[in-house]
């Protein structure tokens, strides 16, 4: 294996080490920090994959504000200890062999014969640089990009009238 | 490189355990970062396909996830702080009722 492997593996390990971490921490203050891990390896991936724009952009936004917005509303509640008793017996057995006839349909999506074709990763024409994806936003998406602005206008207002007393 | 199924197949991980938490956990913040966890794989699945065909828009549709992400986590807590007011819970099971 050749070192881009290597570190691959590594760092899937921690993505998916830190998921479950998450999933299965007592405390949610730690399943958010658990979190913030599982994104800063996401990006990390982004900047393997030739994104170093959207890998910083889901470090700000992603590490950085939504889940000081999260860790800001556990505090706020006072809910760090995560109550643990269960309603339905079933549900955790059933959710689990759903999830993992999800996976199993997944993966052979994955290896049937259309899709074996994917396997080498062709030579890079086109990196993620803040100017080219820039350039794109703002020429071809320049519509869906001035709706997000709507869409977080309308989000805005929807907190202040959910919130109001 | 590493071939893009390796990163197909990370995503697909990363999501199964996005949803098991969504099913299995009970607090309702909880439940959020299991969705926010199942964005980032489909993120992570778009890049991976804008890397391997050498394609910008993948970038750009991982931008708007981004956007909605962030508006949806916004009124997502503020409906949370909204049910723990009238509930003093964020159990979703405590959620049964219409009308508080």
């Amino acid at each position: 294996m050749d070192l881009p492997t290597v570190l691959f593996f590594l760092h899937a390990l921690i993505a998916v080490g830190s998921a479950v971490a998450m999933l299965t921490s007592r405390n949610a203050v730690h399943a958010a920090l658990w979190l913030v891990v599982n994104f800063v390896t996401i990006a990390l991936f982004f900047l393997t994959l030739a994104a170093p724009f959207i890998a910083m952009v889901q470090i700000t936004v992603y590490a950085g504000a939504i889940m000081v917005l999260f860790l800001f509303v556990i505090m706020l509640l006072g809910a760090e200890r995560l109550g643990g008793e269960e309603r339905f017996a079933f549900q955790r057995p059933l959710a689990l062999l759903l999830a993992g006839a999800l996976l199993v349909e997944i993966v052979y999506l994955l290896l049937s014969p259309s899709a074996r074709a994917l396997a080498a990763m062709p030579a890079l024409t086109q990196e993620g640089t803040p100017q080219a994806v820039g350039q794109l936003l703002f020429s071809r998406y320049l519509f869906p990009f001035e709706l997000t602005s709507v869409l977080l206008l309308v989000a805005m207002i929807g907190v202040l009238v959910l919130t109001k007393d | 490189m590493v071939p893009v199924p390796y990163y197909i197949i990370l995503s697909a991980i990363l999501f199964t355990l996005g949803a098991v938490g969504f099913l299995v956990r009970r607090n309702a913040i909880l439940i959020f970062m299991s969705v926010e966890l199942m964005l980032n794989a489909a993120n992570l699945a778009f890049i991976a396909f804008a890397r391997y065909f050498n394609r910008l828009e993948g970038q750009v549709l991982v931008f708007f996830v981004l956007t909605v992400a962030a508006a949806e986590v916004a009124i997502g807590l503020a409906l949370i702080v909204v049910i723990f007011r009238t509930k003093h819970s964020i159990d979703v099971d405590q959620v049964s009722t219409l009308s508080g």
